[in-house]
């Protein structure tokens, strides 16, 4: 199977996983961005996907785009690393070319990761998981997304780590979305640029608007209805 | 003196080729998988005859001494190749081709060889855009061409500047499919040593594993060698620091004749030498002279400001400059051939006239050009040759450096001529075969095609005409009736004493524990050539020439240190073998230009000058190819053999350049 | 006028592929600024032979910016820092200072084992157009040239990716010691190229095939290679490779 046997399969399958996770991370910014208007139109969203096997289904889809983008990283870098031999430069000088990103995806990733972790913890095992596990008291609880966005980023510590996260996750994929197009082949002279600079702004804007939830529940959770 | 026998086919000129085709000797299929054939070279030449006759079913054995068959000097070439296509419709054929050639080599090349040459070229340029040589093209889609010295006509196709690395590469991707397909094995990082020779045929080649140091022995049913010129004999010059006549000198010492050693090209626009520590001389391309004007100051006093560096090229004004190519030759101005150039810019540093430190350099003056068409425009022609140059010299010849009275003047390049080519070399007949039975050689390596002198973009053609369309015919009818004989055993006692006696010397070479490095005693023997059989040779200089040879072969043989050992790998090693038979080389040229008692092409003796310091031929006594033998020891000298020319068609003519 | 400069000289010393390897240190004392950067090293060598040693070994040929042979990775940079970005050749003592150190390393790569010193084994580089970097065309009389028209831009882009010299700058900069710009660079040429279209997709699979095989690694689009390309070859090289690759892969 050349998707899992060539340099450019295992490649393909990196892209493609990353791909579609931007476009998770895409629609997850903008139900959160609901929060800031509604905290009742929140928790209809948090509860019918709570509710919703086919959310459930995708979850198990999510989960397995994670965790091959996630090993793939893992065999690519050992591979990367066999290749590049034992022994090492004693100066090097890396060129003005050279995104600092590119060459740090896997601690990124690694960041992301960990941050992953920690968001799964606080809100998905709290909201998803105890519905699914049929805990009919915080099951009720679980329906008030709210309240888990309040009581966690009233922690700064929790804040903090969040906005950290936030812009490792920004780093890796400003990198990370022309890489996949190149990847995959939808690249070349004219257009590299231009997928940089469309890469990078999609980026930041899906970032920001994350961040900006972190932001505004830590410094004024009163103010939003 | 051996009786030579060239083989030319009867017939009309340009008929040879034809009649010849139709009337070898072929091998048939089966018989050319019990046929072995060693390739010695990976250039232009090596690599198309090696891929050419892997295609064809003979089982090759590819040799190089770099780390890839891609590396070989030939990718260095810049302007272009020739063929007689007429594409631009400007009157070219095969024949006019055939008549520039040999008229640009002063009519000493052989009328049959370099008609064949002319009528392959057109395959040539075919066969590569098949390969998929990205040759340059107008906006129709058809290929482009350039004109080049010596013709009237444009019929130069190129790749930019890197022809020779666009067409090597092709050579070189025909020579990978063979490899890939076990037709050919390649040896990369060996060097030939020796070619064995058994009951008189030569049957296969010691060779020298340069990363083991060992000695391996091959064996074949017939030899190429495809092994360049020897240019680096004169140590500065543009070849390659690896270029070496070893393998060619060693089949001379076998029994090759050696032909036309002194017809030797010096290249008039090289970056000039700026040190003793200098290993290595630039070409700048040819074309510059299009739009730049060559000049040395008229006044002996500046040209003493220069050679002290208290005044810079552009402090002369327009009055004082004395564009000697233009004054000399008004016909073809700054434009004449490469010989003609570069002897006149000999003559006026001989005088006193150079202009950089050494007093070995001229100008070459874009300032007129810049103001009459634009620095852009300027730019866009040789931007990246400015380039190179600022590079390698820090000046930038397209900076205005001051304006006096209105007139503009730009700092100019300084330039020297150069060794660049080697039209010399391994005597073969027409059938590119030399004189010992089985033993070919093709490309710069053979002697062939360019006479005393080679046109720009020839070397190209003639390294791929020899190895894609002459050598695979001619060495079947040679290989005809060789099927017969068993695979020979490399442990005959013709491949022992051979390996034995490379090995002889590699110990001899080891023991010598002088003081002197490689380096030092070869940059002796050019600072010799250089000076008594380099550009001007008389018959004292050529003497004197001789004996400092002489005591060169003394030094090395005394006096060179190689460190290391002689196993594993040891470049200082592999660099004296050369340097023991770059003097030999040395010698070759200098006996052959001391009996050739006139100037023609490469070759120009200061005796044989018209009033005007022009070359003069001697039709009368020299009308012939000077094929050299090898005496037994390195220090007994060559005896000459004469292969009289013999011209059908062409009328022999003297060359004109001033009107 | 030239002038000299004086400076530290670390240079790599290593016997062979197992030995460990260690570097020599010198100082460089009064080298004219407008000797070449191996003419530098032939110096040392001078010196080295002089005192009885044996030479520091490297790769070296035309001196031109052409065959690719040199191959030193001086101060961090493949070639060190040249200015139109040429080969080691091409660089001059004048880019230096007096003062500085001068560090210069082999091409450090698990595909290019060292042979000695600063010289390495590109032999992979060969073995990866053996396996498909050519079109199948037999010597002997293919149709006429201008039997095949091309457009100027599609010559023009070939000739770009064709001026490859192979020199390994790409390989040695990655940090995953990938091939990715030097195959992508011979695929492209042919892919752009009518000849090579009929055997397009055979060739971007066996090239990747015989690519993987060798060790080299796999590209993640860091840009290094293009970067220090002696040849200005771009990643849009490796795009096409990718786009060649994936789509003959989905056809089979």
């Amino acid at each position: 199977m050349w998707l899992t046997n060539s340099s450019i399969g295992k490649k393909v399958l990196m892209s493609v996983t990353g791909v579609a996770l931007i476009l998770f991370l895409t629609f997850h910014a903008c139900m959160n961005l609901v929060a800031l208007f509604s905290g009742d139109s929140y928790n209809e969203i948090c509860a019918f996907l709570g509710a919703n096997w086919y959310a459930v289904a995708a979850t198990a889809v999510l989960a397995a785009l994670v965790v091959l983008h996630f090993v793939y990283a893992f065999v690519l870098t050992i591979q990367n690393r066999k290749a590049r031999g034992a022994s090492r430069y004693a100066v090097t000088d890396k060129p003005e070319k050279v995104e600092w990103a590119s060459q740090n995806m896997l601690v990124l990733g690694i960041i992301v990761i960990l941050g992953l972790l920690l968001h799964l913890y606080n809100f998905w095992y709290n909201m998803m998981f105890t519905e699914l596990a049929y805990d009919e008291v915080a099951a009720i609880d679980a329906k008030d997304g709210m309240k888990f966005i309040r009581e966690t980023f009233a922690c700064p510590v929790y804040s903090i780590l969040y906005i950290v996260w936030l812009v490792a996750l920004w780093f890796h994929l400003s990198h990370g979305f022309w890489s996949a197009l190149q990847t995959l082949g939808l690249n070349g002279k004219t257009w590299f640029c231009r997928w940089r600079t469309i890469g990078n702004i999609y980026v930041s804007v899906v970032i920001l608007m994350f961040i900006a939830v972190v932001v505004a529940f830590a410094l004024c959770p009163t103010c939003i209805a | 003196m051996a009786t030579i026998n060239s083989r030319i086919p009867e017939g009309p000129v340009a008929e040879k080729w034809t009649n010849y085709k139709a009337h070898q000797r072929l091998v048939n299929p089966k018989n050319k998988l019990k046929l072995d054939v060693i390739v010695v070279g990976t250039g232009l030449a090596g690599a198309s005859a090696a891929a050419s006759l892997g295609e064809m079913g003979f089982n090759v054995y590819n040799f190089c001494i770099q780390d890839s068959p891609r590396r070989a000097h030939s990718i260095a070439a810049q302007g272009g190749i020739n063929a007689a296509k007429n594409y631009q419709n400007d009157g070219d054929s095969v024949y006019r081709l055939f008549y520039d050639t040999v008229k640009g080599g002063d009519y000493r090349a052989r009328e049959a060889n370099v008609y064949r040459l002319a009528e392959v070229s057109n395959n040539i340029i075919d066969q590569c855009v098949a390969q998929g040589v990205p040759f340059a093209r107008e906006y129709g889609g058809m290929l482009a061409n350039r004109s080049f010295g010596g013709a009237q006509v444009s019929r130069t196709f190129y790749a930019k500047g890197q022809t020779g690395q666009q067409l090597l590469l092709g050579a070189y991707s025909a020579l990978s499919r063979m490899v890939e397909a076990g037709k050919v094995k390649l040896y990369t990082r060996y060097e030939m040593e020796d070619v064995v020779i058994v009951e008189g045929r030569a049957r296969g080649i010691i060779a020298k594993n340069l990363v083991t140091g060992k000695l391996e022995r091959f064996s074949a049913n017939a030899v190429v060698i495809a092994t360049g010129g020897y240019g680096n004999t004169y140590f500065l010059s543009t070849n390659a620091m690896g270029c070496n006549c070893t393998a060619a000198i060693q089949c001379y010492r076998k029994g090759a004749m050696f032909a036309n050693p002194s017809y030797v090209q010096i290249h008039p626009t090289c970056i000039p030498v700026h040190g003793d520590k200098q290993s290595k001389l630039t070409l700048m391309s040819e074309s510059l002279r299009n739009d730049g004007r060559i000049w040395v100051p008229k006044d002996i006093e500046d040209a003493k400001k220069l050679q002290r560096g208290e005044i810079k090229g552009s402090d002369i004004p327009e009055d004082k400059r004395d564009y000697y190519l233009e004054r000399r030759y008004p016909a073809f101005g700054n434009l004449v051939p490469r010989d003609v150039a570069s002897r006149a810019a000999k003559e006026r540093c001989d005088k006193g006239f150079g202009v950089n430190n050494t007093g070995l350099a001229v100008f070459l003056d874009f300032s007129e050009s810049i103001q009459r068409l634009g620095i852009d425009e300027i730019r866009q022609r040789y931007g990246n040759l400015f380039d190179m140059y600022e590079e390698i010299t820090d000046v930038n010849p397209g900076e205005l450096a001051k304006t006096v009275d209105g007139v503009e003047y730009y700092n100019p390049m300084m330039i020297f001529p150069a060794i660049h080519y080697t039209m010399g070399g391994v005597w073969v007949d027409y059938e590119l075969q030399t004189s010992i039975p089985g033993l070919f050689a093709i490309g710069e390596c053979n002697f062939s095609d360019h006479g005393a002198n080679r046109l720009g973009a020839s070397a190209l053609m003639q390294g791929l005409a020899d190895g894609y369309f002459v050598l695979p015919y001619t060495i079947q009818n040679y290989l005809a009736d060789q099927a017969i004989w068993p695979r020979l055993s490399v442990d005959l006692p013709e491949f022992k004493k051979a390996e034995e006696g490379v090995q002889a010397e590699i110990d001899r070479i080891m023991n010598i524990k002088g003081k002197r490095s490689v380096d030092s005693i070869h940059k002796e023997l050019g600072h010799i050539m250089w000076e008594h059989v380099g550009m001007g040779r008389t018959k004292a200089g050529l003497e004197e020439g001789l004996k400092l040879l002489k005591n060169i072969r003394k030094e090395f043989n005394e006096n060179l240190f190689v460190p290391g050992s002689k196993e594993g790998l040891n470049v200082e090693l592999d660099k004296a073998i050369h340097l023991r038979d770059f003097i030999l080389m040395g010698e070759l040229i200098a006996n052959d230009a001391l009996h050739r008692e006139e100037s023609c092409g490469g070759h120009f003796r200061e005796e044989h000058q018209t009033e005007e310091g022009e070359a003069k031929r001697d039709d009368q006594n020299f009308f012939y190819v000077g094929c050299w033998e090898y005496q037994g020891n390195d220090d007994t000298a060559p005896v000459l053999s004469k292969e009289p020319l013999e011209y059908e068609i062409i009328k022999v003519q003297t060359r004109n350049y001033k009107n | 006028m030239a002038k000299n400069i004086s400076f530290t000289l670390k240079y790599w010393k290593q016997n062979g592929p197992k030995d460990k390897g260690h570097f020599d240190t010198r100082e460089m004392k009064n080298i004219p600024d407008d000797t070449s950067f191996l003419e530098m090293l032939d110096i040392l060598n001078e010196e080295l032979i002089e005192e009885g040693q044996e030479p520091f070994v490297f790769d070296h040929d035309c001196r031109e910016g052409i065959c690719g042979m040199c191959s030193l990775y001086i101060n961090g940079t493949p070639h060190g820092k040249t200015a139109t970005g040429a080969t080691t050749c091409q660089l001059y003592m004048r880019r230096f200072k007096d003062g500085d150190v001068i560090t210069v390393e082999p091409w450090r790569s698990a595909a290019f084992p060292v042979i000695k010193d600063c010289m390495v084994d590109r032999s992979a580089f060969d073995k990866i157009i053996q396996a498909g970097g050519y079109t199948s065309v037999r010597t002997g009389q293919p149709q006429d040239a201008n039997a095949i028209l091309i457009p100027k831009q599609n010559a023009d882009e070939a000739m770009d990716c064709a001026t490859c010299i192979g020199c390994g700058a790409c390989v040695a900069a990655c940090k995953n010691g990938s091939a990715m710009l030097f195959v992508s660079s011979k695929v492209s040429q042919l892919a752009l190229l009518p000849q090579g279209r009929p055997e397009a997709a055979k060739r971007a699979k066996a090239m990747v095939a015989r690519m993987d095989e060798l060790g080299f690694g796999n590209c993640t689009n860091t840009r290094a290679c293009e970067a220090v390309c002696p040849k200005n070859e771009t990643i849009a090289n490796i795009a096409r490779l990718n786009r060649e690759y994936i789509s003959a892969k989905l056809k089979d």
